[in-house]
């Protein structure tokens, strides 16, 4: 019998004032109170960091896991989660080298086919897109938890990379023009990966404030159920946002291939940890229904920041990492703080 | 009255009071249950069974009065002390562990050691033990056996089993026989006789009347959290005693306006699904028709199964006279359905977005193109939604999560009617919500019909399924058990419908022999 629940509930939902809601506004803007605390500390204490080059030097870091983690941030925010970008990063950029002229490995398998390099870019971003389309499919198809499904296509497509290479790495001999502009040219100064960002934040950006079919990525991370019974395609929206993570993925995979010149095993390994914690330092909730693609953007270039002013003072790598997991921590955890607050 | 059985009872609740907020669920409860008595508690949902019990099992606490057990005052900082003086309850959602052994979950957290070895469980005397325990109440099951491969039934005796072993004297039972078959219930009954002969109380609670006749002495009705009377539970017939439960004029809060009824909009024929038999029913233009039966009879399947929320296993859905397919959700909207569902907060509204986000959620094609959200305009059409039906916060951009209870009920409302629905299916649509808010919604939702719309409103809540439906569908066990018009309703009519029986024209009172039940109802 339900007069008991009923009661509880209507005595917990009186509306909030005051207070209340101004913590929830302050939980929204804090990561950019914290990007700009750390770089007003920053500057003052070394006034290299501060300089417009050292900027674009951060934003030309931060690019290529900010290109996955705008796309992550759909995918966390209808309540999902995807491992297998680092793996989908290794083999779209192998896949995509491998294809473009002058590229050479000591593996059989690669030198074969060659295209031009719109056309070998094209094919790279198919590959992504595909893998993320696997995932997508195998989350609404078999309602596996998404964390297990997408560990299961990380392995997978892991080994695909290394059934592609053989363990070789692939070089360029030399790179073309078109394919090194990915990776190392520049439009007005500015960074080719960073263009490549700024595109990608915002056309997810509005594609998730702006468009059906972002309302619709919020309404199912917020109340699957609920969405559901208002007509929207919870399985279709899903497998889009997937995709669409799969693709940028890819799209990263090409432009760190060209950027450090050459494929191999190892790169993209760990993208997807850079990723998540950039979109949850950036105020997304893990649980679903809440967070931006702005936020994420923030939250990267705290990430970013934090990892080159370890860099302007010498600290070591495994130091870059202590940090970096410590204020993914601290994320997570003022995350959960902040939903047991909304609970109550 | 009838007096106590005994001069001394086992159980004795005197003057218990509860309340929520501001809204008191017991006013001053008495109860007695006798030494070996079997007592039913009934009422209708809501009239405070559960919080009772909740008080006498220390689940919750009470704010006045006393409970005596062998005239003993006792106090209860929780369920664990209930336990130790002798209490047990058997909820209806059964608590067992489902992958521990039937002996496990007899003694769980307080298995017997091995002497002088106190960290090691004693399996041999636990499996003995347990034996016992079930050899005492004539059950056949392994003590070995895994909890989760035994029937619902079976689960339920070793829900008892634990309770004897923990040497209870007073047994709760909310509803036990809700998930059983009829021959499982007659193991059940065979085993409450003998605990009555070994001298324990049992306070049965069931909406099925009549069992109460078969396994109760006597039956204590609760109505709005105030014992109305307590009789002797053999020769009060079930008539009776549904009278009891509801016995109260229909309230005038209700502010039904008649419609002309128009031509047909919703043809339902032979609908099956897993817990729906062969359903069949119509609705009008401007009707409002009211689904009555308890919790569990399948009405909110039937709701789900028109909106293509559940899939179907069999049967035929028109609409306006065609025959239309309704494979999800999305179709039923295109085809003017729009569903309120029961649990507002997993299945109504998601809570972390606006109202205004909330508002066009189901038909976004309306303030869009091509994927484009107009803004401006679904706030414009929002605001207007949200002054119309008086949410307060009246504020487009406010988080629904933040809204109360009956305040986001208006918003789901607002939602339907934002789609432009023709044929809204509302589920329990004011439960939970304030009773300012329960008159707005109930006038909104005589005022849509009056639109034009057809209403199906589902509610457990009698008087309001009475007040405002043009006609009464009564569900039982998955099936249409009876149909009322509105100059034929009753409680005691759907009351009987409900639990399975056939309402009599006259007579307050049969003889409980003359009422044979019909628990699989007739399909009218």
């Amino acid at each position: 019998m339900s007069s008991t629940a009923q009661l509880d509930r209507q005595v917990v939902e009186a509306p909030k004032r005051g207070l209340a809601r101004l913590n929830i506004q302050l939980e929204n803007i804090a990561s950019g109170i914290v990007l700009v605390l750390l770089v007003i500390v920053l500057g003052a204490v070394s006034p290299a960091f501060l300089s417009f080059s050292n900027f674009l030097d951060i934003a030309r870091v931060v690019a290529i896991t900010g290109i996955i983690a705008v796309g992550m941030t759909l995918v966390i925010i209808t309540g999902g989660i995807d491992l297998s970008v680092g793996s989908t990063v290794g083999l779209v950029g192998a896949v995509t080298a491998s294809l473009v002229a002058g590229s050479v490995s000591d593996n059989a398998l690669v030198s074969g086919v060659k295209l031009p390099v719109p056309l070998a870019v094209l094919v790279g971003l198919a590959v992504g897109a595909l893998i993320g389309l696997i995932n997508g499919l195998i989350i609404t198809r078999t309602k596996i938890e998404p964390f297990m499904a997408t560990l299961g296509t990380m392995i997978f497509v892991k080994g695909l990379l290394y059934l592609y290479t053989g363990g070789y790495p692939i070089t360029f001999d030399p790179m073309p023009h078109g394919y090194a502009f990915l990776g190392q040219g520049a439009m007005f100064g500015v960074p080719t990966p960073v263009v490549f960002f700024a595109v990608a934040v915002a056309v997810l950006w509005w594609l998730s404030r702006r468009m059906s079919v972002g309302r619709a990525i919020y309404a199912i991370g917020g109340n699957p159920e609920a969405a559901r019974l208002s007509g929207l395609k919870v399985d279709r929206t899903k497998v889009f946002v997937y995709t669409l993570l799969g693709l940028l993925a890819g799209l990263a995979g090409i432009i760190l291939t060209s950027r450090q010149a050459s494929a191999d095993t190892v790169i993209g390994t760990g993208f997807e940890l850079i990723a998540i914690s950039g979109v949850v330092i950036g105020g997304t909730s893990l649980t679903g229904g809440r967070g931006s693609v702005i936020g994420s953007l923030i939250g990267v270039f705290i990430v970013g920041v934090i990892q080159n002013a370890l860099n302007l003072f010498g600290a070591s790598t495994q130091i870059q990492y202590v940090v970096t997991g410590l204020v993914l921590l601290l994320a997570i955890s003022l995350d959960g703080i902040a939903r047991r607050r909304r609970r109550t | 009255m009838v007096a106590s059985s005994t001069p001394q009872p086992l159980l004795r609740m005197e003057g218990i009071t509860k309340s929520y907020g501001n809204v008191q669920v017991l006013h001053g409860v008495d109860l007695e249950v006798g030494r070996g008595e079997v007592l039913g508690l009934l009422g209708e949902n809501g009239a405070g069974k559960s919080t009772l019990l909740n008080v006498l099992n220390g689940v919750i606490g009470r704010e006045g009065g006393s409970v005596l057990i062998d005239g003993q005052p006792v106090e209860f900082a929780g369920p664990k002390q209930a336990q130790e003086a002798g209490l047990a309850f058997i909820h209806q959602e059964l608590s067992v562990l489902p992958y521990l052994s039937v002996a496990e979950n007899i003694f769980i957290g307080r298995l017997p050691r091995r002497k002088g070895m106190p960290w090691l469980v004693d399996w041999a005397s636990c499996y003995r033990r347990a034996g016992e325990i079930l050899e005492r109440l004539g059950v056949r099951i392994d003590p070995r056996t895994m909890v989760g491969r035994l029937g619902t039934a079976e689960q339920e005796l070793v829900e008892i089993a634990k309770a004897l072993s923990m040497n209870a004297r007073i047994i709760t039972m909310d509803e036990p026989t809700a998930s059983l078959t009829e021959a499982e219930i007659e193991r059940l009954f065979t085993l409450m006789r003998q605990l009555k002969a070994d001298g324990v109380s049992v306070l049965y609670v069931s909406h099925r009347l009549d069992e109460v006749g078969e396994i109760c002495d006597r039956a204590t009705i609760l109505r709005d959290g105030k014992i109305v009377t307590t009789v002797d539970a053999k020769t009060t017939g079930s008539h009776a005693l549904a009278t009891m439960m509801v016995g109260r004029e229909l309230s005038e809060l209700f502010p039904k306006t008649e419609h002309e009824r128009g031509p047909e909009t919703l043809r339902v024929s032979d609908l099956s699904t897993p817990k729906l038999k062969n359903v069949s029913l119509t609705a009008h233009r401007g009707e409002i028709l009211g689904l009555a039966g308890l919790v569990g009879s399948g009405r909110t399947e039937l709701a789900r199964a028109i909106f293509g929320a559940d899939p179907i296993t069999s049967g035929e859905i028109f609409v306006e006279g065609e025959k239309v397919t309704i494979d999800s959700p999305g179709a039923a909207i295109r085809h003017g359905i729009g569903l309120v569902p029961e649990d507002r907060k997993h299945q109504g509204a998601v809570l972390s977005m606006s109202n205004a986000q909330n508002i066009s959620l189901a038909c976004m094609s309306k303030v869009s193109r091509l994927g484009q959200l107009n803004r401006g305009a679904e706030r414009q059409e929002a605001r207007r939604l949200i002054q119309d039906l008086q949410v307060y916060p009246p504020r487009a951009e406010q988080e629904t999560g933040r809204l109360s209870g009956g305040n986001q009920q208006k918003v789901v409302l607002a939602k339907w009617l934002f789609a432009g629905s023709k044929i809204l299916i509302v589920d329990e649509p004011t439960r939970g919500v304030d009773v300012g808010a329960r008159a707005a919604i109930h006038g909104l939702i005589n005022d849509l019909a009056g639109q034009g719309a057809t209403i199906i409103m589902i509610s457990s809540d009698l008087p309001e399924v009475m007040g405002m439906s043009d006609r009464i569908l009564v569900m039982h066990e998955g099936r249409v058990a009876g149909e009322l018009a509105r100059k034929d309703f009753s409680e005691e009519a759907i009351v009987m419908y409900a639990s399975g029986l056939e309402p009599t024209t006259s007579g307050p009172e049969p003889a409980v022999a003359g009422l044979e039940p019909t628990r699989e109802g007739s399909n009218a």
